[in-house]
């Protein structure tokens, strides 16, 4: 057992490592719109690792999961709608650490007050009220007639994450080109231009290699909570409820903080989706886009750590391939969805462990 | 206030309540007797208004349409119930909606496939297209029909389920299915007739609308989450609830959509009430539903124990 593990393991790091640098062999390759198909996967993948996180470890079946990147996307499209046309002061930045900090406080706020009603039932109950809160935040949006209602605010530029007092001089002005030290009468020194490499989101390789930070920090996360005190209890209560009560443990308020995590996580991936796409719009939130996510975690498989990010990667990825095949690319996808509900069991992770303990 | 207006909009929420209850009939019936859930119910409703969008044109009459739409969804739900949704029963409720949403998935692109992107109109007969007059009230013909026809079809159904013996199966399969076939009920047979009779609800439901809205791809894809906070306020598994929820949500999303701005307008300035209203009137069916969910988790009218 212990050897097929340490297989799992090299085999997670090796995923991770593939889709790490496929984006950067295509570009050699000469294909670099590669960068954007795997800038999506990865930003996808932390949505769906935040979904598995109350799936697989809590058993809570969210099916409104979609609202929380949509909060986490406008967090970052209506400040930079007030700072770039006017209004709202308060509100109006470019600051990515604010768009981050509202995102936050947005998601975990709107988890905790749906959560706190939501847990209080089970199942099926929960499922459909999940999906009519999500709902709920989709009308919201397409009510907000400023900001586009229903077609949505274009975001003009990505968030800035410098630091306007340590943000470091460019090159020029240290004046560089000035050390030529005419007095001494040595050859002109012909200086390389020196400038810092830019570290901006604008930059799309930054970028995805945030996207890919992120994307490891959440799995991290995950993984701390799955074998913590706080992990186990949520499992146990999904196992067996009387019992984790009987030990005069209430798994309501592990429930509600795990709900809020997972919100936060996926305002995240929301934060990442606005500057990705430069866009926000009420379609993020729709509950089929919920579907998709939970279709990913149920196609990666739900019981391992990376069953999201491998879920993610084949979604995104059979869209991508199916999608420029035919328009009619969701006739083969919902074919696929019904075969792995049906026959399926374990999702991808599930099969490829059968094989190899076998 | 002015009451032709208020009348007016009573009527629209009393229509739009009603075909709520078309919708949320058949996903009460389908979860409190065969503990389904089911996402592609939304698909019989677009499935509705399309064949019957089709026929009619086909044969030049309104009332062809409505018989093939019948017969269609009763046959389409037939094939799906036996190929798909008969293995879903023993699953657990996620699976049940994934599947289920695999199915919508299939059903809007067979759609497109068969008649195009774009939606189809239906053209209305003549005798239909008028309004009826009522004192100041005027009212399209058409909608009074819906609200008949609506009404009618939950008489009916209560009739079904409360006087025959075909409710009396439905009714004990409820309460417990599996005494139900120890007494050698056929709970498959039941389960397929249930099944069949809620996709024609929401076929139903799907054709009458479509001569206001016209059949459109996806079109049932959001008034399937509404019928679901129906079914949450009403107690998943009656009827009566649904019933009773869905004229409620009918008549407070209509109600907030026509007259919240007036109401808000009495305690802030018109200008916030005018932002202020859209947003929170869409919302508003939601609030209830927290509020309901608050007080009562299993609904106004949960079905009793089994």
């Amino acid at each position: 057992m212990k050897g097929v593990s340490t297989i799992h393991r090299m085999g997670g790091g090796l995923l991770l490592l593939v889709i790490l640098l496929t984006p950067f062999i295509m570009l050699w390759l000469g294909k670099p719109f590669w960068l954007d198909i795997f800038t999506r996967l990865v930003i996808l993948a932390i949505a769906a690792s935040s979904l598995s996180l109350l799936l697989s470890v809590a058993g809570l079946a969210s099916f409104g999961h979609a609202a929380y990147i949509g909060l986490g996307a406008y967090a970052v499209g209506i400040p930079v709608y007030y700072e770039t046309y006017g209004g709202a002061p308060w509100l109006a930045s470019y600051s990515g650490w604010w768009h981050l900090l509202l995102g936050v406080s947005v998601c975990a706020l709107f988890a905790l007050v749906t959560g706190a009603i939501s847990l209080r039932t089970k199942g099926v109950h929960f499922i459909m009220i999940t999906m009519a809160f999500s709902q709920m935040i989709l009308y919201l949006l397409v009510g907000l007639e400023e900001f586009g209602g229903d077609d949505g605010l274009s975001v003009d530029l990505r968030s800035d994450f410098s630091l306007p007092d340590l943000s470091l001089p460019s090159a020029e002005s240290f004046g560089f080109p000035s050390l030529n030290l005419p007095s001494l009468n040595l050859p002109p020194v012909n200086l390389p231009p020196v400038s810092l490499p830019p570290v901006s989101l604008e930059e799309p390789w930054v970028f995805y290699l945030v996207c890919f930070a992120l994307l490891l920090l959440v799995l991290f996360i995950v993984s701390k909570v799955k074998h913590s005190h706080f992990g186990r209890v949520l499992q146990a209560a999904r196992q067996n409820e009387q019992r984790v009560r009987a030990l005069g443990i209430n798994p309501y308020r592990y429930r509600l903080l795990v709900f809020v995590v997972a919100g936060v996580f996926a305002g995240l991936s929301g934060f990442l989706f606005a500057n990705y796409a430069y866009f926000v719009s009420p379609s993020m939130v729709e509950w089929t886009r919920s579907g998709e996510l939970m279709f990913m975690v149920i196609l990666g498989g739900v019981s391992s750590l990376l069953g999201p990010v491998v879920g993610a990667s084949v979604f995104v990825l059979l869209e991508h391939f199916l999608s420029r095949l035919t328009v009619f690319w969701h006739l083969p996808f919902g074919l696929l969805l019904l075969m792995v509900v049906l026959f399926g069991r374990g999702g991808i992770i599930g099969m490829l462990k059968r094989d190899s303990q076998q | 206030m002015d009451w032709v207006l208020v009348l007016t909009q009573a009527l629209n929420g009393l229509q739009l309540g009603i075909l709520l209850f078309l919708l949320s009939a058949g996903l009460t019936l389908t979860f409190g007797i065969m503990d389904l859930i089911n996402l592609a119910h939304a698909s019989f409703f677009m499935l509705g208004a399309f064949v019957c969008a089709w026929a009619t044109l086909y044969f030049d009459s309104f009332l062809i349409g409505i018989v093939c739409a019948v017969l269609g969804t009763a046959l389409l739900a037939f094939v799906v119930e036996k190929s798909v949704i008969s293995h879903l029963y023993v699953r657990d409720h996620l699976d049940q909606l994934l599947a289920t949403f695999g199915l919508i998935l299939i059903a809007d692109t067979g759609v497109h496939l068969i008649w195009g992107p774009a939606g189809l109109a239906i053209p209305l007969p003549e005798p239909l297209q008028g309004q009826v007059r009522m004192g100041e009230l005027v009212v399209p013909a058409y909608r009074l029909l819906i609200i008949g026809v609506g009404l009618f079809i939950a008489a009916s159904l209560y009739w079904l389920v409360n006087k025959t013996r075909a409710g009396m199966l439905i009714r004990a399969g409820a309460s417990n299915r599996q005494m139900l076939s120890t007494l050698g009920i056929n709970v498959q047979l039941l389960f397929t007739s249930v099944f069949i009779l809620g996709a024609v609800l929401a076929g139903l439901g799907g054709l009458l609308i479509a001569p206001i809205t016209e059949a459109s791809i996806g079109m049932g894809n959001d008034i399937i989450i509404t019928a679901f906070v129906v079914i949450i306020i009403g107690g998943i598994g009656s009827i009566k609830g649904a019933f009773v929820a869905a004229l409620l949500i009918g008549f407070i999303d209509t109600f907030g959509r026509a007259f919240l701005d007036s109401i808000f307008a009495l305690f802030m300035s018109v200008d916030a009430a005018e932002t202020a209203a859209p947003a929170v009137s869409a919302i508003l069916v939601y609030l209830l539903m927290a509020l309901v969910l608050v007080w009562r988790p299993q609904g106004l009218f949960p079905p009793k124990l089994r």
